[in-house]
């Protein structure tokens, strides 16, 4: 028999977050999510949705709890073994972080090289991709001359490329017209059904209401499972009563 | 020479166009210390050799030219009776006035100055000399005879060039020391010009090695591209130094020419002060980045 809590792709158990000595923008946060699952991170602007995402994404230490990626608990596993964890997390940054100097193409081909891919697979992989988010044309186009809506999807092929186990996007689709938001939305879900893990940070309560997934919802620096949301919030809650469970 | 594809636009840097000046001025700097190191050490050896091994008998003059003669003879002869003793030969007035010439010039000076005879000894190489007991011997035989065995003056020379050695050796480790400085100043400053990009690297999961590998690898082309700039200002002023050396008039002073070997130890500081650079920048990257989350 399987157990569940092996199945999760990443826990947090009262996890809380204060930047030096400012007061918490995290309290006590307690999930788990499972492997192919798909959630909606919302809240209100300066809920922590952000900070949330970097303790996932591991640019940020938690202040205390205790955050387990991938059955791996991040404060005691040796700095040297993070990077091949990270490798499995794909990460939209809200503000794209492309590296200017680098084209398209290379900025997409980065998680490859950095796992130490070959050149030819390199370019098959990234050149598919690239056609697939319709900048096939625009391969050797540096950030800085690509449009908003360009860079947003540059940057989520990037964070795709490796199919990643956890995909972690913060507002993916801020920058995008509805048609290409539900294009990349759809791409989400097909990497969702290859069995990655998605959690995706909106203020598009729109987007949320159109596809069926639970809800991570965020206020004042506390979790909360949204128990209205469509789609599979009863794991998530069975989840944490688990991740609650195991605690004590 | 070293064109990879780098994630970090180091290139582009304003400190990566100084660094190699930088690193030139240094190599030349220390290219002219290595060069006197070793052609100083070079001249010790040869003075120690060359000179350590003889002594010589100085005879003052009686004012007669025959009593001088059997005065220089009784000398050699109780010299040669020595058993640590293998040459003993009088200096002709000759080759003393040969001797003298660079001080004195060529005038008639042996008729105004009343120069002492001079005795060349050489001694078996480690062989057991009594030296007080043989200068009281001689001076019994020839009254007034010393005898030099240059040790006195061949210390201060050695202690000179000694000092003179340690003070080339430090200017050696003081170049190196400012090298490492220097780049771990430019290195710094990279990582804080390039620490968005940095940032992403690390979080799409790339090794510390992998980002300070391509500061590495950027500090190694720089620090030859100066360290031959540097060689190739300092070769030229080693020949002019060396030229005017070749044009001194000094019986003491050895050939001061590099040899092959000096010139491949001179040769290979470009290729250490880019190991040096190279060494540096991955150290200071990977101590930096040790300090990320």
């Amino acid at each position: 028999m399987t157990n569940d809590a092996d199945d999760c792709v990443i826990q947090f158990e009262n996890v809380s977050l204060r930047y030096g000595l400012g007061p918490e923008v995290l309290q006590d946060v307690s999930f788990a999510l499972k492997s192919a699952s798909f959630h909606f991170l919302v809240g209100p602007s300066g809920a922590g949705k952000s900070s949330l995402l970097r303790l996932m994404y591991l640019a940020l230490k938690p202040s205390r709890g205790l955050v387990t990626l991938f059955g791996r608990d991040i404060a005691t596993t040796p700095r040297r073994q993070l990077p091949a964890l990270r490798r499995r997390v794909g990460v939209v940054f809200q503000d794209f972080r492309l590296l200017p100097h680098l084209s398209a193409f290379d900025n997409v081909a980065l998680p490859l090289r950095v796992a130490g891919a070959r050149e030819d697979e390199v370019r098959r992989h990234v050149v598919e991709l690239l056609s697939w988010v319709g900048l096939k044309d625009h391969l050797d186009a540096r950030p800085p001359t690509l449009s908003g809506g360009q860079q947003q999807r540059v940057a989520i092929a990037r964070a795709v490329i490796v199919r990643p186990t956890l995909l972690l996007a913060d507002e993916p689709t801020g920058n995008i017209d509805d048609k290409m938001a539900m294009r990349l939305m759809h791409l989400f879900e097909e990497l969702n059904k290859l069995g990655t893990a998605i959690v995706i940070a909106t203020h598009n309560e729109n987007l949320v209401g159109r596809l069926v997934h639970s809800c991570l919802r965020l206020d004042g620096g506390r979790l909360e499972v949204d128990e209205t949301a469509r789609g599979p919030a009863p794991a998530l809650a069975a989840n944490l009563r688990q991740s609650s469970g195991n605690a004590a | 020479m070293f064109a990879k594809r780098t994630d970090l636009p180091l290139d582009r840097d304003a400190l990566s166009r100084y660094l190699p000046w930088l690193i030139a001025f240094m190599v030349y700097m220390a290219v002219l210390a290595l060069a006197g190191l070793l052609v100083l050490a070079a001249m010790a050896r040869y003075w120690d050799a060359d000179v350590s091994g003889t002594m010589t008998v100085q005879i003052p003059p009686t004012g007669s030219a025959a009593d001088d003669d059997k005065r220089v003879r009784a000398a050699v002869i109780l010299l040669l009776g020595e058993p640590a003793i293998v040459h003993a030969e009088a200096i002709t007035e000759g080759r003393l006035m040969a001797l003298l010439e660079p001080w004195l010039g060529t005038a008639e000076v042996s008729a105004d100055l009343p120069l002492p005879r001079l005795v060349d000894v050489e001694v078996e190489p480690g062989a057991d000399l009594d030296m007080a007991g043989l200068a009281r011997r001689l001076d019994a035989a020839v009254p007034g005879a010393t005898l030099d065995d240059h040790r006195i003056w061949l210390d201060r020379l050695v202690r000179l060039v000694r000092s003179v050695e340690a003070l080339a050796a430090l200017v050696l480790a003081l170049m190196c020391s400012a090298t490492v400085g220097t780049v771990v100043f430019t290195t710094r400053t990279g990582l804080a010009i390039h620490h968005d990009v940095i940032e992403v690297l690390h979080l799409i999961g790339a090794h510390d090695g992998y980002i300070a590998r391509q500061f590495a690898q950027r500090a190694l082309t720089l620090g030859l591209r100066g360290g031959l700039i540097g060689l190739a200002l300092a070769v030229p002023t080693l020949l002019g130094i060396g030229s005017l050396a070749r044009h001194m008039e000094a019986g003491i002073m050895p050939n001061l020419t590099l040899t092959l070997t000096h010139w491949l130890a001179i040769v290979s500081l470009p290729l250490l002060a880019a190991a040096i650079a190279m060494l540096t920048a991955r150290l200071t990257v990977t101590r930096t980045l040790a300090r990320m989350p």
